[in-house]
């Protein structure tokens, strides 16, 4: 059995009180949406909180909705950060706007982990790593690691970095199709786009300063964008990606492509934004897209021993997964 | 901590720290023993219960995040003189060996089909993707699912 730690538990109603409860506990406090990150994560000694604030019960972090364009922004799918991912998974709206978020959404673990965690828990996911998501016992008999306990890497030896695989299904989705985050703390509030929120540093790879909590989630929608998510996992549930690519597609008036983005996680601890598909030049043909695109991620993308499974396998993979989301992404009416 | 829910359709009164673990709640000052703890990270499913209709993993849920909500376990979808449907239909259909992954495969089952009344094989296995058995090999499980799912049926018990 492994229990939870004593600590101390608020449950505030509002996003004002969360706020200024975290301002007062600082960093011996973390937010607790779904927990079934965080939870397992303090079982494990690796995250030691004093204090855990609930935000379960707050009403402004739900709704999943259409925005309508304004001067400033195109009509955007707003999707609050308490939202389940089931809820995601299986809402209309986002399969019809942006299917590559709520195909991540459906992917991430089983039904049950769907039901309890959140969008939100899904964006701030710690990073992972086979050296990192151990019980005590196991990293204390391998000599922990920089990411907890320790002053070695076992991923890259002789490494002052940690490069802990950025896990999360929703993140490369989210990059991939231009969404912006909410951010509220006791300084503001702030917007930060996806693709800027994440950082290469696998202790913490994301910009969120402590006692901020990420509001909602906005992405522009357009009639004719396509996208889609693809996951390389062992079994065909319950696990994290081996891999997880989002691909999204723009097509001009005549049905030209006019636009890609490929975006390829579980790597390190950022989620990669392959160059050769921002490369790709309007009106290219299709078939060429995909054959480039599938190559160039091969040589972009070097999956590394930060999670089970040969890293020469996980590379040769690479491009049969970009492939797989282009093909779909480029297919869709 | 005073926490009040409800559990099988009865108001219960606990006063426990709020973070321990719905599942000790449960098998401990509940007396509900059913519901059973496998891998106590979220792996496995053995624990599952109902929180307020969805399968949640009751090794992951602090007790404190149930107050004023409804939860139910294997328990409350029968009792060994009237078993559900779907208890019934793991038992002549052996989708029960040594048992442990049981009760969480049954109330996993049953939000299945709280939601999905007629599931096609392929939902039922979705369904139950978040629930390991090292005994079945899942097929009987699937049949036993498959069956309950037509005497719930007939009995005009699927919509719920
Ligand atoms: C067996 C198992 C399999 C899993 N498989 C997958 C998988 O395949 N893919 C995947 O992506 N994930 C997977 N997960 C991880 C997890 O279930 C999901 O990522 C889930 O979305 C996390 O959300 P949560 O609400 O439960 O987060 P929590 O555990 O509550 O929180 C996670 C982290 O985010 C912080 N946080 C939460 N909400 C906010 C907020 N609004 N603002 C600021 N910080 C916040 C918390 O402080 C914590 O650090 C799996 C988990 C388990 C146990
Ligand atoms: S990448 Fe290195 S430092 Fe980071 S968790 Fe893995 S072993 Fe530890
Ligand atoms: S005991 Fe809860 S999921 Fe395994
Ligand atoms: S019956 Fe033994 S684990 Fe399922």
């Amino acid at each position: 059995m492994l229990p939870l730690p004593v600590f101390d538990y608020h449950r505030p109603r509002t996003l004002a009180e969360a706020v200024a409860l975290l301002a007062t506990l600082g960093d011996r406090a973390r937010v607790l949406a779904g927990g079934t990150d965080l939870l397992p994560n303090m079982k494990h000694g690796l995250v030691e909180p004093d204090h855990l604030v609930s935000i379960g019960r707050i009403e402004e972090l739900r709704g999943l909705a259409l925005a309508p364009a304004t001067a400033s922004a195109p009509e955007r799918l707003v999707v609050g950060a308490g939202v389940r991912l089931g809820e995601l998974a299986d809402s209309l709206l986002a399969r019809r706007v942006a299917p590559a978020l709520a195909e991540a959404a459906a992917s991430v673990g089983g039904p049950h982990h769907r039901a309890m965690g959140t969008l939100g828990g899904n964006v701030c996911l710690d990073t992972r790593c086979r050296y990192y998501n151990q019980t005590h016992f196991w990293r204390k008999a391998l000599g922990y690691c920089l990411k907890k306990d320790g002053t070695a890497c076992h991923v890259v030896k002789g490494g002052q970095n940690c490069v802990a695989a950025a896990s999360n299904d929703t993140a490369p989705a989210l990059v991939a199709l231009g969404a912006d985050l909410e951010i509220l703390g006791a300084a503001g509030a702030r917007t930060v786009a996806a693709r800027d929120f994440y950082t290469a540093d696998g202790l913490r790879n994301t910009v969120l300063a402590p006692g901020e909590i990420v509001v909602r989630v906005a992405l522009p929608v357009a009639v004719r964008r396509r996208s889609a998510f693809e996951k390389l996992r062992r079994r065909g549930a319950i696990d994290f990606p081996l891999l997880s690519v989002a691909a999204v597609v723009d097509r001009d008036e005549a049905g030209a492509i006019a636009r890609v983005d490929v975006v390829v996680s579980a790597l390190g601890a950022r989620p990669r934004r392959l160059r050769a598909a921002q490369d790709v030049a309007p009106g290219s043909d299709p078939a060429v897209v995909i054959a480039s695109v599938a190559a160039a991620a091969r040589r972009e993308c070097k999956p590394l021993t930060n999670l089970d499974e040969d890293a020469e396998w996980r590379r040769d993979m690479v491009p049969v997964v970009v492939k797989r989301a282009l093909v779909r992404a480029l297919a869709q009416g | 901590m005073k926490v009040t829910l409800t559990v099988n359709g009865s108001h219960r009164e606990l006063d426990v720290p709020p973070l321990m673990r719905l599942i000790d709640a449960l098998r401990g000052p509940l007396g509900l023993t059913g519901t059973k703890e496998g891998c106590a990270e979220g792996e496995c499913g053995a624990c599952t219960v109902l929180l307020d209709g969805d399968p949640v993993c009751s090794c992951l849920v602090p007790v404190g995040q149930c107050a004023g909500r409804s939860v139910t376990t294997v328990e409350g979808l029968g009792s060994i003189d009237h078993l559900a449907p779907l208890q019934r239909m793991f038992v002549d259909h052996g989708g029960a060996q040594c048992g442990i992954c049981t009760p969480g495969m049954l109330v996993a089952a049953e939000a299945l089909l709280r939601r999905t009344p007629k599931p096609t094989e392929a939902e039922i296995r979705e369904g139950l993707a978040g629930n390991l058995c090292r005994c079945t090999g899942y097929q009987r499980i699937v049949e036993s699912v498959k069956a309950a799912a037509e005497l719930r049926g007939d009995r005009g018990e699927g919509a719920a």
